[in-house]
């Protein structure tokens, strides 16, 4: 596994969810096993082209999200390779017991996919605005939980799901992200991405967090202070030699991810570093609280998801040292 | 279908049954015995199943969603020889692979992990939609229970079912009457159930006697000679049956069961064996 980090991090030009579907077309087309659900967002997940070329490998079930869920899992059963759509919120909260028995319990292989993770659901606001469904997949044994960040690695890490038995939870932004990786990265699972080295402290990025954590190492640079920058797409199972590494190099951690700091990144790294190389972390989330309506500009700054908090966390913990 | 057989072959589960739960001394016997001569039917040549072979991916299959009735699917299939009798033993015991709630990953001939009810019928209708894939026309059999039904899950499987078109479902419900803290009619009233399936697209029939096996394979036959609709049997049943002292009655869902009370029970199948 190895990753090419782009040179510079502009907004992309391609829809993530147009990086989806394409992947799963391509997939489909090698294994006749892909197959595709929706509980009546397949606009929304750009999902549609997928139904044209494959309409009786698409089960685009209604708004009901906990039969979908089951429907997975029996096709899972019967050895499919079920791709499962739905907001984020309703992904995790609503068919959450159908994830865990059907799905993870039962062994079997479903991918469920949760789109616009945290702030990114802006408009739709509060009700749909996951910062808790991290955390409610995550601690389901034997669950794969990730969030690509951009382009290329959703296209990547789409395919590894594809290859990886077992049920996963994948976090899709839908909508453009600024480029991170060059085309011809790859990824493992369990294996967390180093983005830019660093001395004095080390910053794990997921998601929507990982451009900014990318612009606060610039700004933390101008000041003298070197911030290493790590993507922790994967958040289950942990990279935890990466958080051990982290702790022991660079001596102070600071997470930043687009969810509750509570049972997410934050709680996940704490875990890991009280158990085996307690030191000082601050985390960048939010901190338990519920989404609200807003253009994703206003809720950035509206919950603390900013390089400009990164900064912030990332002098405080180095107050700590 | 050789009547008397089947007969004998649903005492025989009874029996089984009752043994196991007795064995560790509590258990799901009431709902359990309610589907004793569904399941007896089912195995008596209705499903396409071979023993020796469980996995054989083109085979009909069961999903057993109200997964507390686990027991008597155990007891049918250790008789049907997918795994030995002596096993039937271990149920519920440390590390067992007969644990109170069907998991296939455990048990050889089960078909799908249920326990959290309403689940199953998802599963079910996910089942269906592979084999439709596969190109095969076999059937896919979904049991749920009355009290489970409740669940609005089970409902959006039955919408799905229908907008899908899965004509090679057959689902049952076993209409016994008794949920766990009450008669479902005082708790929860289900109204016509088979009407309220017939209503979201479905082939609905009703079974008066859900214990009378002929009255059981003659709705099956009806429901496989049409090929429209996803179809459900309502079969009307008594939780409990087979054991006089519990028939009927509330409490029967999970309970103590004694040395005595399986042998009392066991002495009452002995005598309709002899009656046969």
């Amino acid at each position: 596994m190895s990753v090419k980090v782009a040179a510079t991090h502009e907004m992309g030009k391609v829809e993530l969810r147009k990086v989806f579907c394409d992947t799963l077309l391509d997939m489909a087309g090698e294994d006749n096993r892909v197959v595709v659900l929706d509980a009546d967002l397949m606009n929304a997940a750009g999902t549609k082209p997928f139904r044209a070329a494959y309409p009786e490998r698409t089960f685009d079930c209604g708004v009901q999200e906990a039969n979908m869920i089951g429907v997975a899992a029996g096709l899972s059963s019967r050895g499919f390779i079920p791709f499962a759509h739905t907001f984020g919120p309703f992904a995790s909260r609503r068919a959450c017991d159908q994830i865990f028995m059907s799905c993870a319990y039962a062994k079997q292989n479903v991918k469920v996919v949760g789109s616009d993770p945290g702030i990114t659901a802006a408009l739709n606001g509060g009700t749909h605005m996951p910062f808790e469904d991290l955390g409610i997949m995550s601690t389901i044994p034997e669950m794969t939980v990730v969030e690509p960040c951009d382009a290329v690695s959703l296209g990547k890490i789409i395919r590894l799901a594809k290859e990886t038995y077992g049920t996963w939870y994948i976090r899709l932004h839908r909508k453009p992200a600024p480029v991170i990786y060059e085309a011809e990265s790859d990824f493992a699972v369990g294996k967390s991405c180093l983005l830019r080295e660093g001395t004095d402290v080390t910053i794990f990025a997921m998601g929507y967090l990982v451009a900014e954590a990318l612009k606060a190492a610039d700004i933390l640079a101008a000041e003298g202070i070197s911030a290493r920058v790590v993507d922790m797409w994967c958040l289950k199972p942990l990279d935890d030699a990466a958080v051990i590494a982290a702790a022991k190099e660079t001596g102070a951690i600071v997470t930043a991810e687009n969810h509750n700091i509570r049972n997410g990144l934050g709680s996940a790294v704490a875990s890991t570093l009280a158990l085996n190389c307690p030191a000082p972390l601050e985390m960048v989330g939010v901190q338990d609280e519920f989404g609200e309506v807003g253009q994703v500009d206003y809720l950035a700054q509206r919950f603390g998801l900013t390089a400009d908090e990164i900064v912030a966390k990332t002098k405080k913990v180095l107050a700590r040292k | 279908m050789n009547v008397n057989e089947v007969k004998k072959f649903a005492i025989n589960i009874r029996k089984e049954t009752i043994k196991c739960i007795g064995n560790l001394g509590v258990g799901h016997i009431g709902g359990a015995l309610s589907v004793v001569d569904l399941l007896a039917v089912l195995y008596s040549g209705e499903m396409n199943i071979d023993p020796s072979d469980p996995r054989k991916d083109d085979r009909d299959m069961l999903v057993v969603s109200k997964g507390h009735a686990g027991p008597a699917v155990y007891s049918t299939l250790a008789l049907k020889g997918y795994f030995p009798l002596e096993m039937l033993a271990t149920l519920n015991k440390p590390a067992t692979n007969l644990p109170s709630h069907c998991d296939m990953n455990r048990t050889p001939g089960i078909d799908m992990t249920t326990g959290s009810l309403g689940q199953g019928a998802s599963s079910a209708m996910g089942i269906a939609c592979a084999n439709r894939l596969k190109g095969y026309d076999n059937y896919t059999y979904l049991i749920v229970g009355d009290g489970e039904i409740e669940e609005g899950e089970v409902w959006e499987a039955a919408l799905f079912a229908a907008a899908k078109k899965l004509t090679r479902v057959i689902a049952f419900v076993d209409n016994n009457k008794c949920q766990i803290d009450d008669y479902v009619q005082n708790l929860c009233a289900l109204g016509d159930i088979a009407q309220k399936f017939d209503s979201f697209g479905w082939y609905a029939q009703t079974v008066e006697d859900g214990h009378n096996v002929e009255q059981i394979a003659a709705a099956i036959a009806n429901a496989k000679a049409q090929s429209d609709k996803p179809s459900v049997i309502v079969l009307s049943t008594v939780k409990g049956k087979g054991y006089s002292k519990i028939e009927g009655a509330l409490g029967s869902h999970n309970m103590p069961v004694s040395a005595e009370m399986v042998e009392e029970a066991l002495a009452e199948l002995d005598a309709q064996l002899q009656a046969l």
